[in-house]
C-alpha cells in the first residue's frame, strides 16, 4: 500500500483514519479477550 | 381538601410557573433561530465564530457532566461499592447533561441536520472536533445504556434490563475511555489557535488540564446535586441512599481536594515550561491567578478542612465554589481570554437571545430530571432488584 | 485503603497523559508540499491602494456590488476585513513618517492549512494547484475553521437560516480549472504588478532577487515563506509587517503540527485505559474475593474454636460430675460403714448393760 503524500495534512488524514479504526478494534478485542482469559475462572 | 384543589396547588408552584415561562420563551427563540438564522439571534460574527452556546453549553456542560464517569468508575472499578446508591443519580445527571449538550449544539450548528455527516459522509480525522463528536456520540449511547436499567425496571422489561445490567463493568470502562478522550479533546480544540488564545491559558498541556479538572468538576457536581436534590426529592430517597450520603461527601471531598491540588501544580508547570512568569504581573496575569488561586487552590484547601473536620456545610459550599471555578476556566479559554488581541469593540458579548436559549436548555434539563426521579428508581432501589449489588 | 488506590491511579493517569503529549505524529517524515503549486507574490512597495484587485475579485466571483463604489477610496480610511461579499480587501496603513503603505488581504492558502486540519468533515483541501478549497456540500456549519484560521479569513453567512456556508477566496481555482480565466481575478486587474501569480518556488526566487537588488527598499523577510508552516501567498514590504496589520507572532508551526501531539495521545487512550482499568477492576475483585475467603475462614475457625471449647467444658463438667458421684458414693459408703460400726458398738453396750 504505497501512497505518496505531499502534505502533512493529507498524511495525517490517512493515518488517523487507520488509527480510529484500530481504536475501535482494540475495544472489541479487549472485551472478547478478557472473556477468553478469565473464561475458566470460577466465581 | 378536594382532589381538584390539590392538583391546582401542585400545578402552580413557583417552580412550575418560572419553568413554564422560560420554556415558552425558549419555544419562541427556537422558532426565531431556525427561521431567521444565526445572525438574527446571536452576536456571533466573523471574528467571533463561537459564543456561549459553545463556551458554556458545550464546554461547561460536558465538564459538569463528568460526575457520571467519576462515580461509576469509583464504585464499580475502584471498589467504593458501598456508595453504589450514588451511581444512578450521577449517571442520570450525566446522561441528561450530554443529551442537552447535543440539543444545544443543534442551535449553534449552521446546518444541524448534517450533524451525522462526519461519521456517515466524510470524516475529518485530523480534527480534534471529530474526536469530540465521535466520543460524545458514543458516550451518550453508553450513558443511555447505563441509565436504561432504571427505566426498564420502571417499565417492567425484566429480561432486557438484566442483559444490560450484565454489561455494567464493560460499559463503565468504555465510559471512562470515552470521557478521558473527549474531556481532554475539548481542551485540545484550542491547540490549533495559539495566536488567538492568551498565552497564560494556551498550553500544550490544555488537554491534560481539561481532563484533570473534569474529574474535580464531576465529583463536585455530584455533591452539589446531592445537596440541591435533597429537599425536593427527599421522599423518593431510600434509607440506603440517605445513610451513605454523608460518607460519600467525605470521600468525594477528599478526592476532589487531592485532584485539585494536582491540577494547581500542572497549571503552574504550564506557566513554567512556557516561561510566562513575567505575564503574571499584568492584568491578564492577575485574572489568571484569581482563577487559579481562588477557584482551584482555595477549594482544594476548603475541601480538605471540610473532610478533616466533618463539616458538611463547608464541603457543600466548596462544591459550589469548584463548579463556579470550572465554569470560569472554560469561559476563560473559550471566550474571555480567546481573541484577547482584538480591540474591545470587536470582542464578543452574548445577546439576550443566546442567554435565553441557554437558560431554556438548562430548564429543560431540570424539568426532565424532575420527571424521571419522581417516577423511576433513581434515588432508591426497585423492590424487585434490591439485593443485586 | 481502596479510595487511596483510586486516587493514586488517577494521579498516575494524569502524569502519563502529560508525558505523552510531547510525542509528535508523523515521526521524522517531512513533507514538502505539492511540487509546482502556484501562489501569488504581493509587493507592498508597489501597491497604490487603487482597489482594482477588489474589482477583479468581485467580477470573477459574481459578488454583489458594494454600497460604496470601488473607485471611492475613502473606504480605505477604516480598516476592513474579508466579508461574505468581499473575498479580498485592501487596507491603508499610515506610517509614523506620514507615508502610506497598502496591504491586500485574502486567504493565504497555507501549505498546511489550519482550516483543513480543523474541519471534521474534511471540507477543506489543499489542492495540487496550490489553492485551499472549500466544499460547501458537506459543511455542517460548526465554524471551527474560523476559530482555527490564524489569519482570520473565513467568513460565514450567518443570516442564511437554511443553507449557511463558509465563504473565502479559492485562488480562483474553480474558474482557472474550468478554463474561464488563466490567473486569479485580483492579479489580472493589478495595474502596478504589485501582484504576481506563479509557481511558489519561482515567486520565492523573485522575492529574494528583489530584496537583494534593493536592500534599502525592502525588509529582509518574505512573509509567508515560513509563517504557519508556509503559505502560498507571499508578502514583501518596506516597513515592518506589524505596521501593515500583519501578525509577526504566528510562529512557524502549521495547524496540523499543532494538533498532532494531542491526536497521537488519542490513539493511546483506548488502548491503554482498558488495560489499567480492567486490571484495577480485576485486582479489586480479587481483593474482595480474598477478603471474603479470609472472613469465611475466620468465621469457620471461630465456630471450630467455640465447639472445641464447648466440648472441653462438657468433658470437664462430666468429669466433675463423675468425681462428684464417686465422692458421694464413697461418702455414702463410709457413712454406712460408720453407721454399721456404731450400731454394732451400741449393740455390744446394750448387751453389757442387760
Amino acid at each position: 500500500m504505497h501512497q505518496i503524500f505531499y502534505t502533512l495534512q493529507d498524511f495525517m488524514l490517512y493515518t488517523k483514519g487507520w488509527a480510529y479504526i484500530l481504536m475501535g478494534t482494540s475495544l472489541v478485542v479487549f472485551v472478547a479477550y478478557w472473556k477468553f482469559l478469565f473464561g475458566r475462572d470460577k466465581d | 381538601m378536594t382532589t381538584e384543589a390539590i392538583s391546582k396547588k401542585s400545578l402552580f408552584t413557583p417552580f412550575n410557573v418560572i419553568a413554564g415561562l422560560i420554556l415558552a420563551l425558549g419555544a419562541v427563540l427556537t422558532v426565531w433561530r431556525f427561521t431567521q438564522g444565526l445572525g438574527a439571534v446571536t452576536n456571533l460574527d466573523n471574528n467571533n465564530p463561537w459564543g456561549i452556546w459553545i463556551g458554556f453549553d458545550l464546554l461547561c456542560g460536558v465538564a459538569l457532566a463528568a460526575g457520571g464517569y467519576v462515580t461509576s468508575s469509583a464504585v464499580y472499578l475502584f471498589g467504593m461499592k458501598k456508595h453504589h446508591a450514588a451511581v444512578r443519580p450521577a449517571i442520570l445527571t450525566a446522561f441528561l447533561g450530554y443529551l442537552f449538550v447535543v440539543v444545544a449544539l443543534n442551535y449553534d450548528l449552521g446546518r444541524p441536520l448534517r450533524l451525522p455527516y462526519p461519521f456517515v459522509v466524510q470524516s475529518g480525522t485530523t480534527s480534534m472536533l471529530f474526536e469530540v463528536g465521535l466520543c460524545v456520540a458514543l458516550y451518550l449511547t453508553v450513558l443511555f445504556l447505563e441509565f436504561s436499567p432504571a427505566a426498564l425496571e420502571w417499565l417492567g422489561y425484566k429480561r432486557l434490563r438484566n442483559t444490560i445490567h450484565k454489561c455494567t463493568i464493560a460499559l463503565t470502562i468504555f465510559g471512562v475511555v470515552l470521557s478521558t478522550l473527549h474531556q481532554s479533546s475539548l481542551g485540545a480544540l484550542y491547540l490549533i489557535a495559539p495566536s488567538k488564545l492568551h498565552p497564560l491559558w494556551y498550553s500544550t498541556y490544555l488537554p491534560t488540564f481539561f481532563f484533570v479538572s473534569s474529574a474535580a468538576a464531576g465529583m463536585s457536581m455530584v455533591m452539589l446535586e446531592g445537596w440541591l436534590s435533597h429537599k425536593p426529592f427527599h421522599n423518593v430517597m431510600s434509607d440506603e441512599y440517605l445513610g451513605q450520603h454523608d460518607d460519600l461527601y467525605y470521600g468525594f471531598a477528599k478526592g476532589a481536594s487531592w485532584v485539585l491540588l494536582g491540577y494547581v501544580f500542572i497549571k503552574v508547570i504550564g506557566v513554567a515550561v512556557d516561561n510566562e512568569w513575567s505575564m503574571l504581573a499584568s492584568g491578564w496575569g492577575q485574572w489568571f491567578l484569581f482563577e487559579l488561586l481562588g477557584f482551584a487552590l482555595l477549594p482544594s484547601l476548603l475541601y480538605a478542612i471540610g473532610a478533616r473536620e466533618r463539616n458538611l456545610k463547608l464541603i457543600r459550599w466548596t462544591a459550589l465554589l469548584t463548579v463556579v471555578g470550572i465554569v470560569l476556566n472554560r469561559l476563560n479559554v473559550s471566550l474571555i481570554a480567546f481573541n484577547y488581541h482584538l480591540p474591545s469593540e470587536m470582542r464578543y458579548f452574548p445577546s439576550w437571545q443566546e442567554v435565553g436559549v441557554t437558560l431554556f436548555v438548562c430548564t429543560m434539563l431540570v424539568v426532565t430530571f424532575k420527571f424521571i426521579v419522581t417516577r423511576m428508581p433513581i434515588f432508591y432501589d426497585h423492590p424487585e432488584y434490591k439485593d443485586e449489588h | 485503603m481502596k479510595r487511596r488506590n483510586f486516587l493514586g491511579l488517577m494521579g498516575a493517569a494524569g502524569i502519563s497523559a502529560t508525558l505523552a503529549t510531547e510525542a509528535q505524529a508523523g515521526g521524522n517524515i517531512h513533507f514538502e508540499g505539492y511540487p509546482g503549486s502556484k501562489g501569488v507574490l504581493f509587493d507592498a512597495t508597489r501597491c497604490i491602494g487603487c482597489r482594482k484587485c477588489e474589482v477583479g475579485c468581485n467580477e470573477v466571483n459574481n459578488l454583489p456590488k458594494p454600497a460604496k463604489p470601488f473607485d471611492d477610496l475613502t473606504v480605505l480610511d477604516t480598516e476592513r476585513r474579508t466579508q461574505n461579499e468581499a473575498y479580498t480587501v485592501v487596507n491603508k496603513y499610515v506610517q509614523e513618517d506620514g507615508t502610506t503603505v497598502f496591504r491586500k488581504i485574502q486567504c493565504m492558502h497555507c501549505l498546511e492549512p489550519s482550516c483543513a486540519s480543523a474541519c471534521f468533515v474534511s471540507a477543506f483541501a489543499k489542492q495540487p494547484s496550490g489553492a485551499v478549497t472549500y466544499d460547501e456540500s458537506v459543511c455542517v456549519g460548526c465554524r471551527y475553521c474560523m476559530v482555527a484560521c490564524p489569519f482570520e479569513i473565513p467568513t460565514y453567512t450567518y443570516n442564511d437560516p437554511i443553507t449557511p456556508k463558509v465563504v473565502k477566496c479559492d485562488l480562483c481555482d474553480a474558474n482557472i480549472k474550468a478554463g474561464r480565466i488563466a490567473v486569479p481575478g485580483c492579479v489580472s486587474k493589478c495595474p502596478k504588478e504589485a501582484l504576481i501569480f506563479g509557481e511558489r518556488d519561482e515567486l520565492l526566487k523573485i522575492a529574494r532577487n528583489r530584496i537583494e537588488a534593493a536592500p534599502d527598499k525592502y525588509l529582509d523577510h518574505i512573509y509567508g515563506e515560513r509563517e504557519m508552516g508556509g503559505t502560498s501567498w507571499l508578502y514583501l514590504s518596506g516597513v515592518p509587517f506589524k505596521q501593515i496589520g500583519m501578525r509577526e507572532d504566528l510562529g512557524v508551526q502549521s495547524g496540523p503540527e499543532l494538533t498532532s501531539g494531542a491526536l497521537s495521545v488519542v490513539a493511546m487512550v483506548p488502548a491503554l485505559w482498558p488495560l489499567l482499568l480492567a486490571g484495577v477492576y480485576g485486582m479489586t475483585k480479587r481483593t474482595d474475593k480474598i477478603n471474603k475467603k479470609e472472613k469465611a475462614d475466620a468465621v469457620a475457625e471461630a465456630i471450630a474454636t467455640t465447639q472445641d471449647k464447648a466440648k472441653a467444658d462438657l468433658k470437664t463438667a462430666m468429669e466433675r460430675a463423675q468425681a462428684d458421684k464417686e465422692a458421694t458414693v464413697k461418702r455414702e459408703v463410709a457413712k454406712a460403714l460408720e453407721e454399721a460400726a456404731k450400731a454394732a458398738e451400741e449393740g455390744e453396750k446394750e448387751e453389757e448393760g442387760a
